[in-house]
């Protein structure tokens, strides 16, 4: 029974993931863009959260709404201003100006907010628990899991439903046929990338209810992101989720055993599923 | 100037810096010496990174897991198996070789982007795993025993050549050592560029199909590379770690400082050139010293140079130099060929 326990708690850990990881297989998945520095942005969105919350007193939920557009716009900048500049065939550019990025936040951030640790208080909600046939679930985590899952239908939805998402779909296969059709690549890229900060301040949202945070953890976000991204395969966001509950569930495991081995036995799944599938478990497109 | 003249020149001025930087510990004082110590082993970290990602198309974000190994095979050659820690140094270059034909195994089997993960991925693994190496502290790390650098073969030598204590005979003696190793690396690196080998991994970088089709191998020249470059990693790790004489997980497999450092230094001074990294290296430093007093800011500054060298220079300081007053150093052309 402890297994299964561990087994359901590593599977709401992967929602976590899943939401951090969901804006950024978008934006790889559509403009093959690595994006260095989404964890430092899911940070910089929890502490424009904490920031509408504290100063207007709201519930971190509508503190997360009003943040939401504020992301979008920086997204939307930051694509048309920066990224767009270098994006090309050779991935070195792209991947040193989203390094740079990540520095230049997470040493803003600790100028501006120092290194405390942070948290957005949601309440009575939080301590919450569910009993489900067997095993007792928290509140937050399911919630966080129900949230992950309803992000990645309503971007498959986006995706295969909506004009917007036929541009996104055609950029991603051909930017230059995409082009002759009358779609603009570039708008499309940045409409992608503020949809992906949308999704990365829902990500800050539960981030920051869930866990203390600060500044510097950023990097560490990203990583669990990342293979969750490549676990589940380029451009498929059912797969991320799959791939974030792979990551979590090898952590929840790991940490059951010898609570030193949570993240090394993530790690250690992302490379054997690697090594069987180089390129992840669902791969969309060709690469 | 005839390219002879200009290459003999280059030489000179190559010559000229070797012995004043090498005078340092004789005329210069124990701060500056200390301080060049850690110039010139960011440099061959950058040395190392330009080669893979400038040159081999490796865009590796886990060189820290070399600088790690190399740190933690020196602290066991000399706390495990009582070696000295000059023979320690070989011992971190060779377990970095060692580590890095499994994760070359890994990594190679992803391209691009996620080769860049990948890489990260394994190096984050390794530190990991390196912490629950309980006889080496595990997570809380470990120091060399007391006075093990003032002991170290040569120090006595050294210290009857310029006097003063056997702490500041063991730094002259490591600096000399990181000279030695930085100047090898620039040496090996311009070599082999102008080799055979090196003008394959050129023409891989420029247009690999057509490389191929002329007989050019890419996996086992950027494996070669790899592993070239894991083993210069790894022994700068272990030199470093002589230096700072305590090891942690954290701090040797530091990605901001083993990894981000050197981007930043190699991406500001020129990516793809040889100069470049010596460029980026002096930037570092002077960045440093004048921001010394501001902490984070100091990163912030790097972290937008970086991101606009990307944007407005791709080739870095010295690209926009040597573009703009067409000198070129340590060239990598080659003369077309005469006809008969």
């Amino acid at each position: 029974m402890i297994w299964l326990d561990t087994i359901v708690q590593g599977i709401l850990l992967g929602g976590l993931y899943a939401l951090f990881a969901a804006g950024l297989s978008l934006v790889f998945g559509i403009m093959r863009l690595v994006n260095l520095a989404h964890g430092d942005l899911i940070v910089l969105a929890a502490f424009l959260i904490l920031t509408v919350v504290s100063a207007l007193g709201l519930n971190p939920f509508v503190g997360a709404l009003l943040a939401m557009p504020v992301m979008f716009g920086a997204g939307w900048l930051l694509q048309t201003y920066v990224l767009n500049r270098v994006l090309g065939d050779d991935i070195l550019p792209p991947l040193l100006v989203t390094f740079g990025l990540s520095v230049v936040i997470q040493n803003g951030l600790l100028e501006g907010f120092s290194a405390d640790s942070q948290k957005l208080s949601a309440g009575p909600i939080e301590a919450a628990s569910l009993p489900l046939g067997p095993v007792t679930v928290g509140v937050m985590p399911l919630l966080t899991l129900i949230s992950a899952v309803l992000v990645i239908f309503a971007l498959n939805q986006l995706f295969y439903r909506t004009r917007l998402g036929r541009a996104f779909r055609a950029t991603s296969d051909d930017a230059v046929t995409a082009g002759l059709m009358g779609i603009r690549p570039r708008n499309v890229f940045a409409i992608a990338t503020g949809i992906a900060m949308v999704v990365a301040t829902i990500a800050a949202l539960y981030l920051g209810m869930r866990a203390n945070f600060d500044p510097t953890i950023g990097p560490a976000r990203l990583i669990y992101a990342f293979e969750a991204v490549i676990i589940g395969g380029l451009g498929s966001l059912w797969g991320t989720l799959a791939g974030g509950i792979v990551i979590g569930v090898a952590q929840a495991l790991g940490a059951a055993v010898n609570p030193e081995w949570q993240i090394l036995s993530g790690h250690i799944a992302f490379i054997l599923v690697l090594l069987v599938r180089p390129r992840g478990l669902f791969p969309r497109a060709n690469d | 100037m005839t390219p002879s003249m200009k290459s003999s020149a280059t030489k000179i001025v190559a010559l000229i810096a070797l012995i004043g930087l090498a005078l340092v510990p004789v005329i210069g004082s124990r701060a500056m010496v200390q301080d060049l110590f850690m110039v010139l082993t960011m440099l061959v970290l950058a040395l190392n990174w330009n080669m893979l990602a400038g040159f081999a198309g490796l865009v590796s974000v886990g060189q820290q897991a070399f600088v790690g190994i190399g740190a933690y095979g020196m602290f066991a050659a000399v706390i495990l198996w009582g070696l000295d820690p000059l023979i320690g140094i070989v011992v971190g270059g060779v377990v970095a070789v060692a580590l890095s034909i499994p994760v070359a195994f890994f990594a190679f089997r992803l391209n691009g982007a996620y080769f860049a993960i990948g890489t990260w991925v394994a190096s984050e693994t390794v530190r990991l795993l390196v912490a629950q190496w309980k006889a080496l502290g595990g997570g809380t790390g470990t120091s060399l025993p007391k006075g093990t650098t003032k002991e170290m073969f040569g120090v006595d030598v050294v210290k009857d050549l310029i006097g003063g204590s056997s702490s500041a005979a063991a730094d002259a003696l490591t600096y000399w050592l990181a000279l030695a190793l930085a100047a090898a690396t620039l040496l090996a690196g311009y070599m082999f560029l102008r080799s055979r080998m090196g003008l394959g991994l050129q023409a891989i970088r420029d247009n690999a199909e057509a490389a191929k089709s002329v007989g050019v191998d890419p996996t086992r020249l950027k494996a070669l590379v790899f592993v070239l470059c894991a083993f210069g990693t790894g022994i700068c790790g272990a030199l470093l770690f002589i230096q700072i004489t305590r090891v942690t997980p954290d701090a040797a497999f530091s990605v901001v400082d083993w990894t981000a450092f050197v981007i930043f230094i190699t991406v500001i001074g020129g990516i793809g050139t040889l100069p470049g990294p010596i460029i980026g290296v002096i930037v570092f430093y002077v960045l440093q010293r004048a921001l010394a007093d501001y902490g984070t800011v100091y990163l912030i500054v790097l972290g937008l140079i970086g991101i606009s060298v990307m944007l407005f220079a791709r080739k870095g300081l010295w690209g926009v130099f040597s573009g703009r007053t067409g000198i070129e150093l340590l060239s990598l052309r080659h003369p077309a060929p005469r006809r008969p």
